[in-house]
């Protein structure tokens, strides 16, 4: 169904679409901000553990370097295969095709509850390791990004199962199909922020 | 109003003409291949530096990591978000908070780091 059928707007585009478009658009400013305090206190921190670097404390105690860069690979992996899986997903609801709609959206939110429990391991690792959001500039600034993000994919997960349910209710039509792509849409703007973190805060020395 | 209205009917239908499974996959395939760049280029860049390919890598790892960020964000938000078919009032509707975000980190970055090496010199 077009989205004008709907009901008619001066712009002849559905008003929901671009609603989530004005609200990814504020998102972008949000994340630009935490990126931003990221990298202005990047090296700035007075005493570790560092993200890249081993340091010894003055009372002797020594820290390796904190970030797990294969397991947060693994973890941008789910995130990059969920983004596919679920314009697949989108693909079936539009035409119809249950099963690949169903199937593809359970694989998205296998992948989004992975890439969070990544998060949640590597945040509960980090606390045992000695790095909190208090002691120092780097810790202070990456809980609050990536705390920030998980918050955010925790917020998609929740919506992607309720699609689920939705599309075994089977109210997921082709009719309907634009409420997939809403989601969807939100789902890949968490995939692009985290394009950018990625690089910025594991790979970048 | 006719006018108008044809208007908003062809970009309806433009907005509709997403791509098949065939393109999704391919582009999956590129994010993924792109990935395992960043991270090649991460380890060689950084834990091979000493000879060889590392050592050439070493001075431009900030650079080719940035680029191959903008490339997969470039991707999935053309083939996955669908700003390439759909109508370009949502491309706007990103880019240019997109374009603000961008100007407010180099803004931020150069002003602490003018605010840092101020420090420095009264220091």
């Amino acid at each position: 169904m077009a989205p004008a059928a709907d009901h008619a707007t001066t712009t002849g585009l559905d008003s929901r679409k671009m609603a989530i478009w004005t609200f990814i658009g504020s998102e972008c400013l949000f994340f630009a901000s935490l990126i931003s305090t990221y990298l202005v206190y990047r090296g700035k921190s007075l005493v570790g553990p560092f993200p890249h670097e081993a340091w010894t404390s003055p009372a002797g105690q020594h820290f390796e370097p904190i970030l797990e860069i294969k397991l947060v690979t693994v973890g941008t992996a789910l995130l990059l295969f969920s983004s596919l899986f679920v314009v697949i997903a989108l693909n079936g609801a539009q035409r119809n095709r249950r099963g690949q709609l169903l199937t593809f959206l359970g694989l998205t939110i296998m992948c989004g509850i992975f890439f969070v429990g990544m998060q949640v391991y590597e945040f509960t690792h980090f606390v045992h390791e000695g790095l909190k959001l208090q002691t120092n500039l780097f810790g202070a600034s990456f809980f609050t990004l990536t705390g920030f993000h998980g918050t955010h994919v925790t917020m998609g997960v929740i919506w992607l199962i309720t699609m689920f349910i939705l599309a075994l209710r089977g109210k997921v039509t082709p009719e309907k199909a634009l409420n997939l792509e809403l989601a969807a849409l939100y789902w890949h703007f968490v995939d692009v922020v985290w394009i950018v973190i990625f690089p910025v805060v594991y790979l970048m020395k | 109003m006719t006018a108008h209205a044809d208007i908003a009917h062809g970009e309806t239908a433009h907005e509709h003409a997403h791509p098949g499974i065939g393109t999704y996959v391919k582009v999956g395939v590129i994010l993924f291949v792109l990935t395992a760049a960043e991270v090649a280029v991460y380890e060689f860049g950084y834990n091979h530096a000493g000879a060889g390919f590392g050592a050439l890598l070493h001075p431009v790892v900030i650079p080719v990591l940035l680029v191959l960020s903008a490339l997969k964000f470039a991707l999935v938000a053309m083939f996955y978000m669908h700003l390439k078919q759909d109508s370009r009032l949502f491309s706007s509707l990103f880019v240019f908070p997109l374009i603000i975000a961008a100007v407010v980190i180099v803004a931020l970055i150069a002003l602490f780091a003018y605010h840092y090496a101020f420090q420095k010199l009264i220091h």
